[in-house]
């Protein structure tokens, strides 16, 4: 019972932290945030179907306006920095309680069976989410470094700051980019596959009434998330945009 | 019927164990698995060889004391069944079954197939029970309980706590138990003046001694009493509320 004193000393998000049950709360509310992030991240991206405004792509004017959210009552960038910082914590947040729950988990299952060792619950996405998440993690550093800040030579030669529409075609172009896009959605998808179902139970989200949807939810999730992201780089590379 | 079993041997706990493998012949489709482990002893006894350390009791499925990994499913491949209710009818004549003890840093290996589950107790001393009053059993039925929570409470109180959901589990997890245990009580009006304190104390003793849960819901099909997971989702809501409301009592208010 001493941790249980202990960490009512603690100030409550920090005690609550520190148990894996508050982690796994944690890894779920990052997660949720994480995924409404990649929805709209996904829907403001489909401007790149939509023809030029004067001669000027969608797109590009969609990043512009990001940039200057509640302008003039706050400086330029402002909001785009608080939501972008607000996205790091929360990375960061995920990152951390996966790993050190890894941590913990390893230490509770040190010696594996040495009989065949049967999974009857366990799914593949559920087995590999440390791997999707890494893979996940690996791209999404390319990814930044691709789009975001145009680091060579992650990003294509002509690429040039506001340019979004021509950046955009320019990565996709590179028929390996595109396929890589696709191979990290897939990752995504798979990793959300389990988690978004794991969210609810996480969060102790459980009704008989819709418990059957949750599992409904997370492949509808896994299959948006896929279709609706790899479609862009596709898009690309057979021409249809661009 | 004629069985090769390979079954792990370890002569104390700490020290290194290993497979051996034994032919068990003219076992009765009959038997329970425990019956065909004595067949075995009974015969290793006789040739002067130590027999296979097991842990078993009542033998009826409801004391939670046996249990042990059947070719790599905790309690063999029937679901919703203790190791002492499983029949060798369920296997091939001719099968290669392979017998181990539970795995888990929170279940040490004493000998063969024996784990010290004393894990559990733990996590037992730290809430699971309530406050009466003893002296004479108070008439049935005085405190009303819905049918619906009844029925949910029982669900969770059929937990024997044989360990079964921590073997099962890739992360050597206690939480079916944990939540089986807290759920009961929690669902129950005798729970309800302990609920938050218990919540809280018995998670954290628990996360002492196993992993945490990633729901693969391996537990659940593991389980002799096939318990739902819907319980670690109730631990889980009254695991953050009692982060609350012990803060409140703290202050001594309710």
């Amino acid at each position: 019972m001493t941790s249980t004193i202990e960490n009512q000393r603690a100030p409550f998000p920090i005690a609550f932290y520190r148990s894996a049950v508050g982690k796994k709360w944690a890894m779920a509310v990052t997660g949720l945030a994480i995924i409404l992030f990649t929805i709209a991240h996904m829907i403001g991206n489909w401007k790149i179907f939509f023809p030029d405004v004067d001669g000027i792509p969608e797109i590009d004017l969609y990043a512009e306006a990001l940039r200057g959210l509640l302008f003039p009552l706050l400086p330029e960038h402002v909001v785009l920095w608080i939501m972008r910082t607000g996205l790091i914590v929360v990375f960061l947040l995920h990152i951390h309680a996966a790993y050190s729950l890894t941590i913990m988990n390893r230490r509770a299952r040190q010696d594996d069976y040495a009989g065949p060792r049967q999974y009857i619950a366990a799914n593949y996405a559920s087995r590999t989410m440390r791997w999707s998440g890494t893979i996940f993690l690996a791209f999404l550093l390319f990814h930044l470094a691709d789009l975001t800040w145009g680091f060579q030579p992650m990003a294509p030669e002509v690429w040039e700051r506001g340019e979004v529409y021509a950046n955009f075609v320019a990565t996709f172009s590179r028929a390996p980019v595109a396929l890589l896009y696709v191979v990290a959605m897939a990752a995504l998808a798979l990793h959300l596959y389990h988690g978004a179902w794991s969210m609810f139970q996480s969060l102790g989200v459980n009704h008989p009434r819709f418990n059957l949807w949750r599992k409904g939810f997370a492949l509808g999730l896994a299959v948006l998330v896929f279709v609706g992201n790899s479609i862009m780089p596709i898009s690309v590379l057979f021409g249809w945009v661009g | 019927m004629n069985i090769t079993l390979q079954v792990w041997r370890q002569d104390g706990p700490g020290v290194t164990g290993g497979f051996k493998t034994y032919q068990v012949t003219d076992v009765s489709p009959e038997m329970s698995f425990l019956e065909m482990l004595d067949l075995l002893n009974e015969r290793l006894t006789n040739q002067g060889e130590e027999p296979v350390a097991f842990d078993h009791d009542c033998r009826e499925g409801i004391c939670g004391t046996c249990g042990v990994m059947i070719n790599g499913q905790a309690h063999g491949p029937q679901l919703g069944t203790a190791t002492c209710q499983l029949h060798m009818r369920k296997f091939q004549d001719g099968a290669t079954i392979v017998v181990e003890p539970w795995r888990a840093t929170g279940f040490p290996i004493l000998r063969d197939l024996v784990v010290d589950r004393s894990a559990f107790d733990r996590i037992m001393e730290a809430g699971g029970y309530i406050t009466v009053d003893t002296g004479s059993a108070p008439d049935a039925n005085l405190i009303p309980v819905p049918k619906p929570v009844a029925d949910t409470a029982f669900d969770a109180a059929a937990c024997i706590g044989c360990g079964a959901c921590v073997a099962a589990c890739p992360n050597g997890a206690a939480n079916l138990f944990t939540a089986a245990k807290v759920s009961h009580l929690n669902l129950l009006p005798q729970g309800q003046a302990e609920r938050w304190t218990r919540t809280e104390r018995m998670v954290e003793i628990m996360e002492e001694f196993f992993g945490s849960c990633t729901n693969h819901g391996e537990c659940e099909k593991a389980c002799p009493k096939s318990i739902s997971i819907d319980f670690i989702a109730m631990m889980n809501a009254d695991y953050v509320k009692a982060k609350f409301k012990n803060r409140r009592l703290l202050a001594q208010r309710g």
